[in-house]
């Protein structure tokens, strides 16, 4: 079947079969930031998000996105670079694995959420799994990344 | 600062090592580019998928493919009739393994629920898939071994077959259902512990973990112009998955080429060639490209997991707390086959009593064990983290009867620079900081105010609980590490290294170590690892040998490399070789001053030259020198319910001078992570008749964000005069105190001992009520 969706601002027309998955769909257009870690929905790699919501690709019909709008890691590449540096900073992105999804829905939040505590970050962040880092150093970035978006708003 | 083996350097002189520098492939991570397996593996390629036995021990009596191989797309399907009858080991290690040859690409006899009954291979998922439904397979259904403490001598034999091999002195006999057998000791242990006025005599199980890395087990196969089979794979081990597949296939190693891309993470499992040899037999029979990627339930199922273990300690003390003898019986289940069965269990004891230094006595025995469960394999910590999980639980109910403090008996006896270890064979411990480690963890958490436990008021109690651990550092006299580094045009040097880097940064740190031995900056540097046929020899990234050995290697290297482009600026300059200096931007000619820069160099060599301005070194080394470290950890427990919660976990690890602080911390505070999901919740669980039932996320829980509250890390650094800048390893060390340190705060908060992990809210309010019943 023909489905039309918006993929990272761009048009597309794509012929799926009725039983595919939006993670092998979006693979298969390129969009290779996108892990499979469980199949179970347990694990948060596969996060995109669907009209600017975070969601499990893995768990999604591809036809069900129809008319929707997707972005993946690739179609905010910018944005990750400038949080990925302050992961970097901290050694938290380690085998990297499941840094797309988990910047993928720290990006979410920052959307979502204003001045988040820790708690409030941990809770958003639980269903992205991390088995390298221990979390710590993902939380320093996050920490670190909201101040200095602050600042930034501040001088703006 | 440039280093060379006999100098020592104070880290504050260090411009790049001793420093947090970003990892080398940062960007490439967090920005999702394509350097994993299967973001690199061909479109073409053959999808390849294994039908796995349902039945923990059977005889294959008939395979029929015939409507299988009849669906559109399938290229072939494959049963042990099509491969070689030839034993081999799929575990990672140095030739000849100490693993037994135990293992066929397909065989006969299914030896557990989840061993690889047939192979299938077609264009397309959905195919294969099909194909897979319509394989008919006739088994023999056969009694399985399942226990493991009645697994030896049983008649129920796990690996009856005659080409079954031991190619080492282990002790294996697989007509006794035994992987390895062995004796280690020092003094009269019977006599020093009936002499001891307290002898804590205990029994601890350790359950087997799964490594749950975020990338599944995956490779790719295909072949190349010359007629060789050329492997792509998430492997910590690419120089022995080249052995592994040559003995599999039974073809020449130099028909093999392995590469290992980015890695979503290893921990051990990818120290067996799990995955590898299922698409290499398709390409190597089809001549076609062919790719596996595990599920996360055939990762769960019959992967590599941790051995589980069952230890019987007895330590003997005098009535001041002074501990004279260890004696630690180990009994390790290595499942269906012996991937690192005889040596994971060495570290049981090797890597656990010598903690207390130089007692009186210590005896270590063990049996290593076939049962009908899936094959064990290499789990950080490898064998020392349970044995610890023991010894250091041992020691808290020595405490507890002698009723002292836990750190002040662990104060009065711990191993101190400058020690012998018996135990740890023999070896001097040249660098210790583990005194200065507990000293520390005690401040950061408030021990003295918090031990042994507070009420909240809330129906809560928290309670502090502490451990001590040890590792080595690389395989003494076995691990070695080549190291190749060319000059460039413009003077930019290639590091070639052929440790693996699998998410824990060692490209980042062996090229900082360069950096700093050849005064440039990281930029003038870039890394490659790993291709078999390119990279230089290396063991593989295991043993917690990568920053020691490899380490070393790099700085050998670097001296050699100083030396020829001292040489080769000499001659460029016309003068000796005794007259020049190079500062690693430039060689000068101290008599003159005149100087050429290093980019002249490199430029200059590439033209009308006769030897190549590169150097090459290895590095292997007899002794194997410990890191150290201490943690705390502080646990809240309901007492209706009996969960437990981390609240704190305060870690001050002694890794001889430390590389990369920011790497070296979130090694720590992810293998106390790790740690704590094995002391509270990690679980392989089976059913009666051998199924694995913890075959997702969600039947097997891996610590979330949620469940670890807070860790902190901290250095006190020793000086290892044999390590690179005074490195010493961190990779595994960090996972082996959470057990048992948990495992005492639970204890000083509400009295209860668990000996069986995980300590779950189920044992700990059974243990609670019990205590009420008394």
């Amino acid at each position: 079947m023909e489905i039309k969706f918006v993929l990272n601002e761009k048009h597309m027309c794509v012929d799926v079969k009725a039983d595919a998955i939006l993670m092998d769909v979006l693979r298969s257009l390129g969009c290779k930031s996108i892990k499979c870690g469980c199949e179970t929905t347990n694990c948060g790699l596969c996060t995109v998000w669907i009209d600017g919501k975070s969601r499990l690709s893995c768990s999604v019909l591809a036809a069900s996105v129809d008319g929707h709008e997707i972005t993946t890691l690739e179609g905010v590449e910018d944005e990750a670079a400038e949080f990925g540096r302050f992961l970097a900073a901290e050694g938290g992105e380690q085998c990297g694995f499941c840094s797309p999804g988990f910047i993928m829905n720290v990006l979410a939040m920052k959307r979502e959420l204003t001045d988040p505590d820790l708690e409030e970050i941990k809770e958003y962040l639980a269903g992205n799994l991390c088995r390298c880092t221990g979390y710590m150093s993902q939380l320093r970035a996050i920490e670190k990344y909201m101040a200095a978006q602050k600042e930034k708003e501040v001088q703006a | 600062m440039s280093m060379t083996e006999d100098k020592r350097i104070d880290p504050a002189d260090m411009r790049i090592v001793n420093h947090a520098v970003p990892k080398v492939d940062a960007e490439a991570l967090v920005t999702g580019r394509s350097v994993y397996t299967n973001d690199l593996a061909p479109e073409d390629c053959l999808i390849v998928k294994i039908i796995r036995s349902p039945h923990a021990h059977a005889l294959i009596r008939e395979i029929n493919t015939v409507r299988a191989e009849a669906v559109p797309g399938i290229e072939c399907i494959l049963t042990y009739k099509d491969c070689p009858d030839k034993r081999f080991t799929m575990a990672g290690q140095t030739y000849p393994e100490p693993s037994p040859y135990d293992r066929l690409i397909l065989d006969q006899r299914m030896r557990f629920v989840g061993d690889a009954a047939a192979i299938v291979a077609g264009t397309s998922e959905e195919a294969v898939r099909r194909a897979m439904k319509l394989v008919k397979i006739k088994y023999e259904v056969l009694e399985p071994v399942l226990d493991f403490r009645k697994a030896k001598d049983n008649p129920i034999l796990v690996h009856p077959e005659d080409n079954w091999r031991s190619l080492c002195p282990v002790g294996a006999d697989n007509k006794r259902n035994l992987c390895a057998h062995g004796v280690s000791e020092a003094g009269d242990i019977d006599a020093v512990l009936a002499s001891c006025e307290h002898v804590i005599d205990r029994v601890y199980h350790t359950q087997a973990n799964q490594q749950a890395m975020m990338e599944t087990f995956r490779t790719y196969t295909y072949m190349d112009a010359y007629g060789r089979i050329n492997v792509v794979s998430s492997t910590q081990v690419p120089f022995h998955v080249r052995r592994i597949l040559a003995n599999a296939l039974d073809i020449p190693k130099s028909k093999v080429r392995v590469i290992k891309p980015r890695i979503g993470g290893g921990f051990g499992a990818k120290q067996t060639s799990v995955s590898e040899v299922y698409p290499a037999i398709v390409t190597w029979k089809t001549g076609k490209p062919a790719k596996i990627l595990f599920t996360r339930e055939e990762s769960m199922i019959a992967s590599s997991p941790r051995h589980e273990m069952e230890m019987h300690v007895r330590v003997g003390s005098d009535n001041e707390g002074n501990i004279r003898g260890i004696d630690l019986y180990t009994l390790s289940n290595t499942g269906a086959f012996g991937e690192h069965g005889p040596t994971t269990v060495g570290l049981s004891g090797h890597k656990s009593i010598p903690l207390y230094g130089t007692p009186e006595a210590f005896r270590f025995t063990y049996d290593v064990v076939y049962t009908n469960v899936m094959s064990s394999g290499a789990y950080r910590g490898y064998g020392a983290t349970q044995g610890i999980f023991a010894v250091e639980s041992a020691v808290n109910e020595l405490a507890k009867e002698l009723g002292m403090d836990p750190t002040v008996l662990r104060e009065k006896n711990l191993v101190r620079e400058g020690q012998i270890m018996p135990a740890y064979y023999g070896e001097k411990t040249e660098s210790c900081a583990l005194d200065r480690c507990l000293a520390r963890a005690k401040e950061m958490i408030g021990w003295d105010e918090k031990y042994p436990c507070r009420d909240m008021g809330n129906g809560k109690v928290r309670g502090v609980g502490v451990a001590m651990a040890m590792q080595g550092s690389g395989i003494s006299s076995v691990d070695t590490g080549t190291v190749a580094i060319k000059v460039n045009d413009d003077g930019f040097y290639s590091l070639m290294v052929g440790a693996t880097d699998m998410g824990t940064g060692c490209d980042t740190i062996l090229s900082q170590m360069a950096a700093e031995c050849l005064d440039c900056d990281m930029k003038d540097i870039i890394v490659h690892g790993v291709d078999t046929d390119i990279s230089p020899y290396d063991t593989g990234s295991y043993a917690s040998s990568t920053t020691y050995v490899t380490g070393m290697a790099v700085v050998r290297t670097c001296a050699k490399l100083r030396e020829k482009i001292c040489e080769r600026g000499a001659e460029y300059l016309g003068c000796s070789v005794d007259d020049v200096e190079f500062d690693g931007e430039v060689v000068t000619n101290l008599k003159n001053g005149e100087s050429i820069s290093r980019k002249d160099i490199g430029n200059k060599v590439m033209c009308f030259n006769n030897e190549a301005l590169a150097a090459s070194e290895a590095f292997s080394s007899p002794t194997s020198p410990p890191p150290f470290m201490a943690g705390i950890a502080e646990v809240e427990i309901d007492k209706e319910t009996g969960v437990v919660e981390m609240v704190d976990y305060a870690a001050v690890v002694d890794c001889g001078t430390v590389v990369n602080p920011a790497l070296a911390r979130v090694q720590t505070e992810g293998g106390i992570a790790q740690g704590i999901g094995m002391a509270l919740f990690e679980d392989i669980v089976y059913s009666k008749k051998g199924k694995d039932y913890s075959n997702s996320f969600m039947q097997y829980k891996i610590p979330s964000r949620l469940d670890v509250g807070n860790i902190r890390v901290e250095f006190e650094s020793s000086y290892e005069p044999t390590g690179p800048f005074g490195a010493k390893s961190i990779g595994e060390i960090v996972i082996n105190t959470p057990s048992p340190a948990i495992i005492n705060a639970i204890q000083n908060a509400v009295g209860v001992t668990i000996r069986e992990l995980p300590a779950t809210a189920e044992k700990v309010y059974r243990g609670m009520q019990e205590q009420k019943q008394i």
